[in-house]
């Protein structure tokens, strides 16, 4: 099986994001960047499929935000090669830009499988897969959660998550463009030790990106105004005090609300 | 220009799903504004049934085919595109469900329409102006639309279910989908229903429901033990259940359960728009949370910037007490 896997990097909501001066994108001075979190359950699910059906894994990325970390964390997890592609990226929120970098990569490659997380938080034109099945003439299918490959058919058998607990099942013939929702086992933990070992083996290839710039800043039928962050704690009263003061005051209201006694 | 709006029905087994009537009550209200008019377009088989509750609509689109009684991405997107470029609409709306994640950017991108994900909000008050939620609802993002037609897709929730609802009658086309099924590679198998869980969290009146910040497995003790306390049950997040920490019947949300509790305890859960989906009803909602800006306290009724673990066993020990 000959797996495909994109991932990419976006800023860590643990920390504060704040809005650049011209308001209308994130301040990306202070952003710190991890891989977005479905990306890291599609990089799973591929090492899985090739732990039971052979194969490779290639893993793709854009120079955004801090990639070398992220690929060769891949490598030390299994895959087998690491794409960085590199150029001019800093346009922010627009998937359609970043599918047409990626095309002419994975249109090279015979991949029986593409997988990507089925949704990030930034994907504000839409998540990247369908763009990009689209480009590819690819069946696609997102929200998946299981999988079962089948070569002998060439096709795989897919579970998308519905509302409810459902799962819809489905059969596909490959090649396929998959959005993972969450892999069969959770991401493996890698020790660093290794991704250290990766960073000196030095595996990534870096490839710059083909896209010709007017298609890759192509507008995409929006004007953003502004951006802006919620009011913070709108409608809550917060409670303040030491745990014990604020363990206190739930008490109190669970109790009015006869839930505790 | 003709203001149609086009709303893209979903059903599941029989009943269309909420998004369906929160989307045609936002579509009614915008087209009733600008002098619009508003169809909605319903795929499968069998569909008259629904005709009847979708009143609001000025027109009832059926689109029927036996290679479309069950949803498949690439069935559904191709009768979609060739549809929406006949139609020639105004503005789109999906929902940003299960089904509407994978067609509507489908369709967007085989049709070249531009795409606009996550909206929390849409006017049209002069020009059209989408308000989405990103980064988890960490912020919100407004943008005016400048090429027609436009595809939306529309978190559930974000408008009333019950503004869409209305039992009258309603013009109703019928069509047959412009198919090639020979290219079709994506067959529908079956679908497949949880077994009963060890719990039903939804038929609880108190929910302790955790979230990611509570860091790792186990540090759950602390929530079952103050779970037992209140004679409740632990919900969680997704990421709780992905990482294997609690079982998939527990997981609140998109993907998981819609519960109605009278208390809902929210402990180092962000508020993601996926888990608000499954929670926002409850009557009550006390969230703990580390981060002062976390979006779940747009949604809580009672907050507190603290350690969920520090405040759940203080609260675990104060219910003892009392107890005794
Ligand atoms: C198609 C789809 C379906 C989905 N379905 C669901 C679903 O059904 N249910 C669901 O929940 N999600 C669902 N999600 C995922 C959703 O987008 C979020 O990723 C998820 O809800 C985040 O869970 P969380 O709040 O536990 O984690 P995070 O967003 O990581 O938040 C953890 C929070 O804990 C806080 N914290 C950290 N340490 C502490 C501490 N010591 N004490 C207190 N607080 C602390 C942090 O400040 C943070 O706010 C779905 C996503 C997609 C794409």
């Amino acid at each position: 099986m000959h797996v495909a896997v994109i991932m990419k990097q976006v800023p860590d909501l643990v920390e504060e994001l704040e809005v650049d001066p011209g308001g209308k994108l994130l301040d990306r001075s202070w952003l710190r960047f991890i891989p977005s979190e479905y990306d890291e359950h599609a990089l799973e699910q591929a090492l899985l499929v090739k732990e039971e059906f052979g194969g490779t894994v290639d893993v793709f990325a854009v120079d955004i935000g801090e990639p070398d970390e992220m690929l060769y964390t891949a490598l030390a997890k299994g895959a087998d090669r690491a794409f960085k592609i590199t150029g001019e990226f800093d346009y922010g929120l627009n998937n359609h830009t970043l599918a047409d970098v990626y095309l002419p990569f994975l249109k090279r490659e015979p991949y029986e499988m593409i997988l990507n997380g089925v949704q990030a938080i930034d994907d504000i034109d839409g998540p990247i897969g369908p763009i990009l099945a689209t480009k590819l003439g690819l069946p696609y299918v997102g929200v998946v959660s299981g999988m079962k490959p089948d070569p002998s058919t060439g096709t795989v058998h897919l579970r998308k998550e519905y509302p409810r607990g459902v799962l819809a099942e489905f059969r596909v013939a490959m090649p396929v463009f998959i959005g993972i929702q969450a892999a069969m086992k959770p991401p493996r933990y890698v020790p660093i030790a290794r991704i250290q070992k990766a960073m000196r083996a030095g595996g990534i290839v870096e490839v710059a990106a083909e896209a010709p710039l007017e298609t890759a800043q192509q507008v995409v039928g929006f004007d953003v105004e502004r951006m802006y962050k919620p009011e913070a704690g709108r409608g809550a009263e917060m409670i303040e005090g030491s745990p014990e003061e604020i363990a206190e005051r739930i008490f109190q209201i669970l109790n009015e609300n006869g839930l505790v006694r | 220009m003709n203001k149609h709006i086009i709303v893209i029905a979903e059903h599941m087994e029989g009943a269309l799903a909420d998004i369906t009537f929160e989307m045609l009550g936002k579509a009614r209200e915008i087209a009733d504004a600008v002098s619009g008019s508003v169809t909605v377009v319903v795929l499968g088989k069998d569909l008259e049934p629904f005709v009847r509750k979708l009143g609001l609509a000025d027109t009832v689109l059926l689109v029927e085919h036996d290679a479309l009684a069950e949803y498949v991405p690439e069935t559904y997107a191709q009768a979609l595109a060739t549809l929406l470029l006949e139609r020639n609409p105004w503005l789109v709306f999906f929902g940003a469900t299960s089904m509407g994640l994978d067609i509507s950017t489908l369709v967007a991108s085989r049709t070249n329409m531009p795409f606009l994900a996550m909206a929390k909000n849409v006017t049209a008050d002069g020009s059209v102006v989408v308000t989405s939620q990103i980064y988890g609802g960490k912020m919100f993002l407004d943008a005016v639309v400048t090429t027609f037609p436009a595809v939306i897709s529309i978190l559930p929730g974000a408008f009333k279910a019950d503004a869409g609802m209305a039992e009258k009658e309603t013009a109703v086309e019928r069509i047959a989908p412009s198919l090639a099924e020979s290219e079709i590679r994506t067959r529908f198998e079956q679908l497949v229903h949880p077994e009963a869980g060890d719990v039903d969290i939804t038929q609880f009146p108190l929910l302790v429901s955790v979230g990611r910040g509570i860091q790792n497995k186990e540090n759950l003790a602390v929530f079952e033990d103050l779970a037992e306390k209140c004679r409740s049950a632990v919900a969680a997040s997704r990421p709780v259940v992905d990482q294997g920490w609690l079982p998939m019947t527990r997981q609140v949300g998109r993907s998981g359960a819609i519960v109605k509790p009278k208390a809902y305890l929210a402990f180092g859960i962000s508020g993601a728009p996926e888990h608000v989906e499954g929670m926002k009803n409850a009557e009550l909602i006390i969230a703990v949370n580390t981060d002062k800006n976390a979006p779940i306290f747009s949604v809580a009724h009672y907050g507190a910037v603290e350690d969920a673990m520090d405040v759940a066993q203080a609260l675990a020990e104060k219910i003892s007490g009392a107890q005794q």
